[in-house]
């Protein structure tokens, strides 16, 4: 007998042992029960950590792969396929170190049903792992709507005063998305026979007319979960009413689903049609740049604000996949990752914030540089990091993706236009606008309200959450090769097949 | 022994360029992590020994290329690869960036070393000791930043540095963050920095976006290299290049039409003032020209544009100069005003003239800002003395309780006062001026003499320029320093400690002598840049132009004595409530009123850029999002449509369709059961019957099949 678990596996299910340990809890047993997540969510951590060591940066195809068939009856052919490249290796590792560092951010804010808390927690961890990690389309269909599920409970459960609003709304808007998707799935699967991603991929042949409509089919669902203007409007209800470890995933690893998709099946599966539409996306993209920066701007709640400056952020993301070239995409992923650093970090600090002041009008602040110095000082970096300041992680991204962007838009590029990135680039500047208006607003000036004079600083578990981000920040800003190495092969190969299919597929 | 190893043998020691940004990084590193636990004198000698030893780098590297003029690219290590895109941490050393290396240390040592003193008053009158270590982290940081922007051999390194000084800058300027009108006036003023900047910086970055798909890199050698032949391929690129560049250049080198952050950023500490909006950062726009020279003189018609927005700011922000009355506001538009100068220097390809006059400009705005910080420091003590002791029992009237120890109008006299601060701030004043000997009259001479060579109409505007400097720095003087004094915080105002006076003693030598690096006969410093910027044209020494600038100055100053020696004095005698606070007010009347409010500029952006944006942002986010696409679209149409259908279906379908077909069905039922419900009788008999008959129906059915 061969007890050998493949590494996918385990790291994608590990989750479900901590859940099973939580089962057999007492409900009031609150302490055990962080600990238990905790500890879990760090060896699933401690795992992805090993699949990066095992990880072999120079080959482009999925990598310890594992493929078993699943569903083969009545002529389907579905099955268990799990793979990682340098699409998604990144993400991996973020989606583990934002679960490790969410649920420590929970570890006082959160006092109601932490049993269950944890539970539907863990669940949404091994959920998104999935997503990322499955290779078969029908199996990524599964892992995509179960993520649904623990994300309902814990914005519907733990969330503020209109969760249940917000709750199910960010379940009906992601599934109206989601059915057109799994139609077009379906459709794959039994025209081209087989669900097997890079099969189908390679096979190729889908004819120009249809491409157009499956990728609008996959790109309804993913557009939507990223969010695209104009379809981010579940965005700032769910946001603003989750609880803070809830927007950390949301804003950190679930938006990325989306960007991830598009570049994982939309670019891969309909190269001709991503090709032709690539200004259409672009343009979306860079509306929602200028439009999310306004309108964070014009917020009252910090929340809000941080939420709807992922529709801006987001925006770069797209920009850069559908510049098509290396710059661009790998920009995109990076950019991936950036945010889930930065607007992660933003999220904890508003939730440090909320657990101490419960509220999140801004006009409830000021002056808590002097009273909260380190607090200021990290939050001062994370809104650095977050408007692309040089030397720091958002720049390194943003400027590969203008770059691409540009290149994209020269005579020859899919954009077409340079206008796309000189309008995009504008977009920086209003970053520096909405960020250093909302670290004016918290932090400067004098200290207004009397309850703000007796805050505390942040402690030492506080400090703990956020330094990993922190550490990344400067890591990835100073010195990024490691990780743009990490996926370079993967998008080198990603952009040839591309091109060669375009350049076949259109007569 | 270590001179005469640089001497001996140059090239090692250019490895040593990355220690100018280390050693002001291990200082901020060291000062963040245990200045808490140290005392104010160490964590100020520390900071000021971080920028000493970059210093002594610094003069090492020079000594260093002597003998080694070529000097040398060190590539550290790669930064961001991505296919093609290939950008590395790397330091070039070459006269030009060591020229830059040495004004920063040097001059930003001294101001350290002032600021152990400076400070220390400072954050006291101010109530928050605590800030005394975050001030001089930022100082390292900010030496750090600037190092790398003028060591960088690529574009996108230079950017960093450039960005970085941003964001000091931003820092500093709003140090005293709860300060200011309505207490968030200082925090405003930074963020106004910042943004301005970034506005600058939207025009850089769109420059290295066409740099790289053109050049296909950004390392200034490859780029310089490659210019003539991309030149003669896509010219248009060039063009855009440099003129986006000097989108930047006008953020960072606060000239028309971004330079309004620059006097709101007085509300730095002064010696924030001297070292980053007067001597370093803000001339890095000059630097960035001149290090891209190659570009620049390939487009003749950038040139043009680039010396015209030059010489344009160099006027308009001198007449502005003559309208203030903040002692610092007017150092600030001079400042903006000289920018302009070097800027318009090195837009005609007077590259030498240019980086003369910002060495020298550093030398004497550093020291005229740092001795306007001694005398608001006089006044402040004197202030802070007469507030807190009541034994003195001074009349303090209404005027005194909000005194502002920046204002002009305060002062008066004040040469006997404090001494030291009036000798050198004379020295600064005519090197300003540009009265020979003095650093600026060389600097500013030969700025001149290539602008009468080459562009008539900047030549002219800066010669009116001039003739208002003179004029405004007469103005000050004789309002400070001369006089009787206006307040009475003036008439206490004691000398500043030793601490400050010896660093403005150094500079004020300096401001004296700098002229001296590029007299007309030797050209001493244009030969020293030639080893960067290839051949260079030394501007001749024209004796008709020194002549008429030199006759300028002097008018110029004769007119503010007029005004300001005797007429203002005159007017002291005044009743109050009749007596104009400046002697231009009646002689000007509504153009002192414009230049007072900085000819409007700044209510003109808020009127066509921040209100609108203000306005569209809150449309878009209040409207736009939220009342139309969230409320409306979403839950009234969406929402509220399948409510509506659900309702259509559940009641006039549902019960009117199915329910009715239903209910008929039920009906018909019941009326066929009524029917039926005779034969229901109770009786067994009649139930045997019915029994019998069907049992023989089955047998007979049975039977016959």
């Amino acid at each position: 007998m061969n007890y050998y678990i493949d590494p996918l596996t385990l790291v994608t299910f590990f989750p479900v042992i901590g859940i099973v340990v939580l089962l057999f809890l007492r409900a009031d047993q609150k302490v055990h029960a962080r600990w238990v997540a905790l500890i879990t969510s760090l060896i699933t951590f401690g795992i992805s950590l090993a699949i990066l060591a095992q990880f072999n940066p120079a080959n482009p195809d999925l990598q310890m792969v594992v493929n078993i068939p699943w569903i083969q009856v009545a002529g389907w052919n579905i099955s268990y396929f799990m793979g990682v490249d340098g699409l998604s290796i990144l993400l991996i590792l973020l989606t583990t170190l934002l679960t490790s560092l969410s649920i420590l951010s929970t570890w006082t804010a959160v006092q109601d049903r932490v049993k269950e808390f944890m539970i539907f927690f863990l669940f949404l961890e091994m959920g998104m792992l999935g997503v990322f990690l499955a290779q078969d389309l029908f199996l990524f269909y599964v892992f995509w709507e179960f993520t649904l599920v623990p994300m309902y409970m814990l914005i519907g459960i733990w969330g503020g005063k209109r969760r249940i609003y917000a709750a199910i709304k960010f379940f009906l808007y992601t599934m109206a998305g989601s059915i057109l998707m799994l139609l077009a799935i379906l459709w794959l699967g039994i025209y081209q026979d087989t669900f097997n991603v890079p099969e189908l991929a390679a096979m190729g042949g889908i004819p120009p007319n249809l491409q157009f409509w499956l990728f609008l089919a996959f790109g309804a669902a993913f557009a939507i979960k990223v969010p695209m203007w104009p379809l981010h409007s579940w965005l700032p209800d769910a946001h603003v009413e989750a609880p803070t470890a809830g927007s950390v995933i949301l804003a950190g690893v679930l938006l990325k689903m989306g960007t991830y998709g598009f570049l994982r099946f939309n670019l891969q599966l309909f190269p001709i049609a991503s090709v032709k539409l690539a200004p259409w996306v672009a343009a979306l993209a860079v509306i929602g740049i200028l439009y999310g920066a306004a309108v964070s701007y014009a917020q009252k709640d910090v929340k809000k604000l941080v939420a709807y400056s992922s529709v801006s952020h987001l925006g770069f993301v797209m920009l850069g996949l559908f510049a098509l070239n290396s710059q661009g995409v790998q920009g995109g992923i990076l950019q991936m990752i950036n945010h889930g650093i930065s607007t992660g970090a933003l999220f904890l600090i508003v939730g440090m914030l909320y657990e101490r002041r419960h509220t999140r009008d801004m006009d409830a602040f000021g002056g808590l540089w002097k009273v909260m110095p380190i607090y200021g000082a990290l939050t001062l970096i994370v809104v650095l990091s977050s408007m692309g300041l040089p030397g720091l992680n958002g720049f390194v991204g943003e400027f590969a993706i203008l770059l691409g962007s540009w290149g994209a838009g020269l005579p020859g590029g899919v954009l077409g236009s340079p206008w796309f990135t000189a309008l995009a680039a504008l977009g920086i500047i209003l970053a520096a606008v909405y960020l250093l208006y909302m670290f004016q607003k918290l932090f400067l000036g004098p200290v207004t309200k009397e309850e703000n004079r007796v805050l505390s600083d942040i402690n030492w578990r506080e400090i703990l959450t956020l330094a990993p981000l922190i550490i990344l920040i400067f890591w990835i800003g100073l010195y990024p090769n490691p990780f743009l190495n990490l996926m370079s092969a993967s998008v080198d190969q990603l952009l040839n097949a591309m091109q060669t299919a375009a350049v076949a597929g259109i007569p | 022994m270590w001179l005469s190893e640089a001497v001996s043998s140059g090239p090692q020691f250019f490895y040593l360029v990355p220690l100018v940004v280390l050693f002001p990084v291990i200082g901020l590193l060291v000062n963040t992590a245990f200045g808490g636990r140290m005392s104010e004198k160490a964590i100020g000698w520390l900071a000021s020994a971080a920028a000493g030893l970059s210093f002594v780098v610094a003069v090492l590297l020079g000594i260093s290329l002597l003998s080694y003029p070529e000097g040398a690219v060190v590539p550290i290590v790669d930064w961001i690869t991505i296919g093609e895109l290939n950008i590395n941490w790397g330091f070039q050393v070459d006269t030009l960036s060591v020229t830059m290396m040495l004004v920063v240390a040097g001059v930003g040592t001294l101001i350290h070393i002032y600021s152990i003193g400076y400070m220390h008053d400072d954050v006291r009158f101010q109530g928050d000791p605590g800030r005394y270590q975050r001030f001089f982290v930022f100082m390292n940081l900010f030496i750090a930043m600037m190092m790398i922007l003028v060591s960088a051999d690529n574009y996108l390194m230079l950017f960093v540095g450039w960005e970085g000084v941003g964001l000091c800058s931003y820092l500093l300027i709003g140090f005293w963050y709860d300060k200011g009108e309505n207490g968030i006036g200082n925090a405003v003023a930074g963020k106004k920095a910042f943004i301005a900047n970034r506005i600058g910086d939207f025009g850089f970055i769109l420059a290295a976006f066409i740099m790289f798909w053109v050049f296909g890199t950004f390392e200034f050698n490859a780029v310089f290299e490659l210019a003539p032949e991309v030149a003669s391929l896509f010219p248009a690129a060039i063009v855009a290049i440099t003129l986006l560049m000097l989108v930047g250049v006008t953020g960072k080198s606060a000239q028309i039409p971004l330079f309004v952050w620059l006097p709101d950023a007085m509300a730095g500490p002064t010696p924030v003032s001297a070292l980053i909006h007067a001597a370093t950062m803000v001339t890095a726009g000059v630097y960035l020209i001149t290090r891209s020279a190659a570009l620049y003189n390939l487009v003749p018609q950038v040139q043009n544009i680039v010396a015209l927005v030059g010489a344009a700011t160099a006027l308009f922000a001198a007449t502005i100069a003559v309208g203030q009355f903040d002692i610092k506001k007017v150092l600030a538009y001079s400042t903006i005003s000289q920018l302009g100068f070097m800027v318009a220097a090195v837009g005609m390809g007077a590259y030498v003239a240019g980086m003369f006059h910002l060495v020298t400009h550093a030398f004497f705005k550093a020291l005229l800002f740092l001795s306007a910080g001694s005398v608001i420091l006089g006044l402040e003590h004197a202030h802070h003395h007469m507030e807190h002791n009541s034994q003195l029992k001074l009349p303090m009237d209404e005027n005194d309780l909000h005194f502002d120890p920046q204002d002009m109008r305060n002062m008066g006299g004040l040469r006997n006062r404090m001494k030291i601060s009036f000798w050198v701030y004379l020295i600064g004043a005519i090197a300003l001026t540009g009265i020979p000997p003095l650093a600026g009259f060389w600097s500013k001479d030969e700025i001149l003499t290539d602008a009468a060579n080459f562009n008539p109409l900047a030549y002219w505007m800066m010669l009116a320029a001039a003739f208002l400097t003179a004029f405004y720095m007469g103005r000050q003087i004789l309002m400070v320093w001369f006089g009787k004094p206006r307040s009475l915080p003036a008439e206490h105002a004691n000398e500043s400690p030793p601490i400050i006076t010896v660093p403005l003693i150094i500079l004020a030598a300096l401001a004296a002598t700098g002229g001296a690096l590029n007299l007309p006969m030797w050209h001493t410093f244009t030969h020293w840049l030639e080893d960067s910027l290839g051949h260079l044209h030394a501007a001749e020494f024209s004796l008709q132009i020194a002549g008429l600038s030199s006759f300028l100055v002097l008018a110029a100053i004769f007119l503010a004595w007029l005004l300001y020696g005797r007429k203002y004095q005159a007017m002291q005698e005044l009743p109050p409530d009749k007596r104009p606070d400046d002697p231009l007010r009646p002689i000007l009347g509504p153009v002192f009123n414009a230049l007072n409010h900085k000819w409007w500029v700044d209510e003109l952006y808020w009127t066509i850029i921040i209100n609108p944006y203000v306005s569209l942002a809150h449309f878009l986010a209040d409207v736009v999002d939220w009342r139309f696409w969230h409320d409306w679209f979403h839950d009234t149409v969406i929402v509220g449509g399948y409510n509506k259908l659900t309702q259509v279906l559940s009641i006039q379908i549902d019960l009117g369709v199915i329910d009715a077909v239903a209910n008929k069905l039920g009906d018909s039922v019941k009326r066929a059961a009524a029917k039926w419900r005779v034969i229901e009788t109770g009786y067994v008999r009649n139930y045997a019957l019915s029994f019998f008959i069907g049992v023989v129906l089955i047998l007979g059915y049975l039977i016959l099949r």
